[in-house]
């Protein structure tokens, strides 16, 4: 059965916070929590950062995509200690970036979002994609921007991402 | 949902001074009070707006409630809708500003809060159906013409001019004869405290500047920065986050846990809680929380056999689905002409089939939550996305124990919704919300995890249709009888009558406009053991898969191309016959095939017709086939919603329609065995993804017929569009969705 329970003896110093410097949108923080959280909570509840967000908890969604060192990262599934040291990025501060910019513009012109919870991840993907690429092919394209939409944006997603690389 | 008292219970007392109140505190910018939202009301005032209701209220007409015109001449404007990616917000702003003459770009849009001014679909209020902007335009319209007028009479006074020496242009009144100009936020406080004009003058379609245009939506930009809020996104000060771990099977309840010592030591744990069907974890962070419940060692106690509403533990959905097709008889009559039985005997062939749909779940990405708030003065404050706020106020009002003008109710935007957020009893969370925030006797922020989601959510329903048709020396259908078996969403929501069909359980198989001369359609009533709900075009959205795609089984039985005899049997429905033609040439002209295309995979079209939600669609896919699995290229849809409001809005909502239509044809469907659902995240429900997004064309015909929805519609016609191709393709009928599962058994 799929039921995510934990073994039944349980050792409760598994859960040990540890203090942990992480470099989020060129800002440090110190956060004291348990090693293993995933990054998306820590953004989320312990630092308000909100516009990441939750779909699965499985980087089976990408809804909580980030950037980690440059790189598309689903945070629901990374700990947040495998990321100190590294240079994180969120949606919060997408329009500091200029790839990241151009893929916002891009997203408007394009009318892109419809409920838009998703499109936080599907931004980061993208401006990951041009960090990387930056004349993606529709292949490339097609590698990179693999979040799920249940408003099913797909098509405008994809004639964004090429409007934003050719900017 | 049969007990409608809540939001009658509403109506009691008088809220002028509330709405007034309510209006100037905003317009003097002393907004949210202590809360730290930004989509919070003043406590005090959304209490009176709660009780608001002399009963001479009329919705949609008074101004104050719905308009507020600040100083720098921007609009906050409170819609009755709540947005959740349909895009209302926006038509909104463009039917109220065309005649407020205030250029859409210029408002901001929040959702109302609960009360009678709101309750605009037939006296109750919600956000569904296809119905917001259809039920609302002329009200609306009324209502930007009055807000107008009122600006208008304060400018009078303050030039002391006469009313119709004065024009507008986008926010500013004019005299021209004295060349004096007034802009909308100078005179807001002045038109406020007006009387609503009964009288106010409505602008000539013809020079409508924003209806009928592809304005951008509003909240785009927040929208593709991270900036929009939603409810799982909300806090408050003090608060606290929960997560449950449900029964496996809805009715048990929690008897023993066993580690509820060892669980209460985890960091951050605040408590543990048992609830109705649940336990549930309160904890200083969500992550936490949710580790803390799914550690939980508990042991359920089952419910007592014959529970209503209790799931089986034997339950599975493939021996409900044997059970549905196993029925027999003709079912209670929905719609009927001619004499099908008779047409049927002397038909000279006969064709048979039975299809079936299976549960589908809403998987939206923003998954449930609800936060709450006790206040001091013993009032409810709630943050839950809903789709209908007055009956969520008055069902937490029930949970909650205290009267439902004591419930603050707040409506976020909603991160998906396709009918997951009306009332659902076991399926919403606001209730442990409440009961939770209660206990602990601080604000509580409940969400559920995605697997505790597909554990709860309510599906739609699954189906099956046998379908008996007779065809005559020509080829041509003469008669057509068609069964529905199943229980639909309206019947187990708001009151089924065992006499009576409940229409959301037919339609799409009812309500087809081909000339059939004989043909009954019947219903079935079989009780579904899962919680169902209404999902993205209701019973359309089985159904017209079910009858479209027995169309092309009479076609071909006849040797008629489905094309031309869709043509024929429209004759005398020429809305719909037009519609055809046009999305055939759209496509291009039509042809079935198979042919082969450029790239040099052999592709076919299929096409679907449907009359959901007051509107027409015709659809046509194009389909070719990699190995086993289905590969959609193009989807052409023409609609005709008789008259539209945003040609960009529409269009985004039909290739929506596309990707979800598609997707429950490929390849959704909730399976339950020994009564627990098999898949519960993604990876086991598998929703569409980029790749398998065809490319969407759409063409709008605006016939002038009374106005349909829009948000819903586009879904119906896309399963049998692609599966009518598909058989052209095998030289097989797909009868039973998806087509995954057919495939996988090799039956393709």
């Amino acid at each position: 059965m799929p039921r995510c329970a934990a073994p039944a003896a349980m050792p409760v110093n598994v859960f040990r916070e540890m203090a942990m410097q992480l470099t989020i949108n060129g800002q440090s923080h110190q956060v004291d929590i348990e090693p293993d959280t995933p990054l998306l909570w820590v953004l989320r509840d312990t630092l308000g950062l909100t516009g990441t967000k939750y779909g699965c908890g499985l980087a089976q969604c990408g809804a909580c995509t980030v950037l980690i060192d440059g790189q598309a990262t689903r945070a629901c599934v990374t700990p947040v200690e495998s990321v100190a040291g590294t240079e994180i990025v969120t949606i919060e501060a997408i329009t500091g970036d200029a790839e990241g910019r151009r893929v916002v513009e891009a997203w408007v012109d394009h009318q892109v979002p419809q409920c838009g919870y998703c499109q936080s991840g599907q931004v980061m993907a993208a401006t990951a994609l041009l960090k990387q690429t930056p004349q993606p092919t529709e292949e490339d394209i097609a590698a990179a921007m693999i979040n799920l939409c249940r408003c099913g944006t797909y098509n405008a997603i994809a004639s964004a991402v090429r409007q934003a690389a050719k900017a | 949902m049969n007990d409608m008292t809540p939001i009658n219970a509403s109506q009691n007392s008088d809220g002028q001074a509330g709405l007034l109140n309510l209006s100037r505190r905003r317009f003097l910018g002393v907004s949210a009070g202590a809360l730290v939202l930004g989509v919070a009301l003043p406590s005090g005032a959304g209490r009176a707006l709660a009780q608001a209701a002399a009963p001479a209220v009329v919705a949609g007409t008074r101004v104050n409630a719905y308009i507020e015109i600040r100083p720098d001449s921007t609009v906050l404007f409170r819609s009755a809708f709540i947005e959740g990616g349909q895009g209302i917000f926006t038509a909104m702003a463009q039917i109220v500003g065309e005649e407020l003459d205030v250029d859409p770009a210029r408002f901001v849009v929040e959702a109302a809060p609960p009360g009678p001014d709101y309750l605009l679909i037939g006296g109750f209020r919600f956000t569904g159906g296809s119905m917001s902007v259809r039920m609302s335009y002329e009200k609306m319209r009324k209502l930007g013409a009055s807000a107008r007028l009122m600006v208008m009479q304060a400018a009078a006074a303050r030039m002391n001019v006469p009313v119709p020496e004065l024009t507008t242009e986008p926010g500013r009144v004019l005299h021209a004869a004295s060349g004096r100009a007034l802009s909308y936020g100078e005179l807001a406080q002045d038109a406020a405290a007006l009387a609503v004009p009964a009288d106010a003058p409505l602008r000539a379609k013809s020079d409508f500047r924003w209806i009928g245009k592809p304005l951008a939506r509003l909240d785009v930009r927040d929208k593709s920065t991270g900036k929009a809020k939603y409810a799982i996104d909300l806090r408050v000060d003090g608060m606290l986050y929960a997560a449950v771990q449900h029964a496996r099977h809805l009715g048990a309840e929690p008897h023993t846990i066993t580690n509820e010592a060892q669980v209460l030591a985890m960091p951050g744990v605040h408590s543990v809680h048992r609830l109705p069907g649940a336990v549930g974890v309160v904890a200083d962070s969500w992550w936490r929380a949710r580790r803390a419940a799914e550690s939980l060692q508990v042991t359920w106690a089952a419910a007592p056999q014959g529970t209503r509403g209790a799931m089986p533990e034997d339950y599975s959905t493939e021996r409900h689905r044997e059970g549905l097709k196993a029925m027999t008889g003709d079912g209670l009559e929905a719609e009927a002409s001619g004499d099908t039985t008779k047409a049927l005997a002397s038909a000279k062939t006969i064709i048979e089939a039975t299809y079936d749909a299976p549960h589908l779940a809403h998987a939206q990405l923003e998954p449930p939550s609800a936060l709450a708030r006790w206040n001091d003065d013993g009032t409810l404050e709630l943050w839950a996305p809903n789709q209908a706020p007055e009956m969520f106020q008055g069902a937490a009002a029930k949970v909650a124990g205290i009267d439902p003008s004591r419930v603050i109710i707040h409506s976020p935007l909603l991160g998906g919704f396709f009918g997951r957020h009306f009332f659902y009893a076991s399926a919403n969370p606001f209730p442990q919300a409440i009961l939770l925030s209660k206990a602990v006797g601080k604000p509580v922020k409940l969400v559920w995890s995605r697997e505790e989601e597909f554990l709860r959510d309510a599906l739609r329903p699954m189906a099956v249709a046998r379908f008996r048709a007779g065809l005559d020396e020509k080829g041509m259908p003469v008669a057509l009888s068609a069964i529905a078996v199943g229980e639909g969403a309206t019947g187990r929501w708001f009151g089924r009558q065992p006499d009576k069909v409940d229409s959301s359980a037919v339609e799409g198989i009812a309500g087809k406009l081909y000339a059939i001369p004989n043909h009954r359609v019947g219903h079935i009533h079989v009780d579904d053991p899962a919680v169902i709900g209404f999902w993205r075009s209701v019973g359309h959205s089985m159904n017209d898969f079910f009858y479209e795609t027995f169309f092309d089984e009479m076609a071909d039985a006849g040797k008629q191309d489905p094309y031309d005899l869709r043509h024929r049997l429209l004759a005398e429905s020429p809305r719909q016959r037009k519609l055809l033609e046009a999305v055939a040439d759209l496509s291009g002209g039509w042809k079935r095939g198979p042919y082969q295309a450029e790239d040099g995979t052999r592709r076919a079209r299929g096409v679907a017709m449907a009359s959901p939600f007051g509107i027409e669609v015709a659809t046509i896919a194009e389909v070719s086939l990699r190995g086993e699995e289905t590969v959609v290229h193009q989807v052409w849809v023409a609609v005709d919603p008789g008259s539209i409001v945003n040609p960009a809005i529409v269009e985004a909502q039909i290739n929506s329609a596309v990707a979800i239509g598609l997707s429950i044809a490929l390849m959704e469907e909730v399976v339950y065995e020994e009564g627990v659902p098999r898949a519960r995240n993604y990876d086991g429900y598998p929703i569409l993804p980029p790749d398998r997004m065809p490319k969407v064309h759409v063409r709008i015909v605006e016939s002038g017929a009374p106005m349909g929805g829009i948000g819903e519609p586009g879904v119906p016609g896309v399963p049998p569009a692609v599966v009518n191709a598909l058989a052209v393709l095998t030289g097989r009928r797909a009868r039973s969705l998806p087509l995954s599962r057919a495939s996988l058994a090799g039956s393709i």
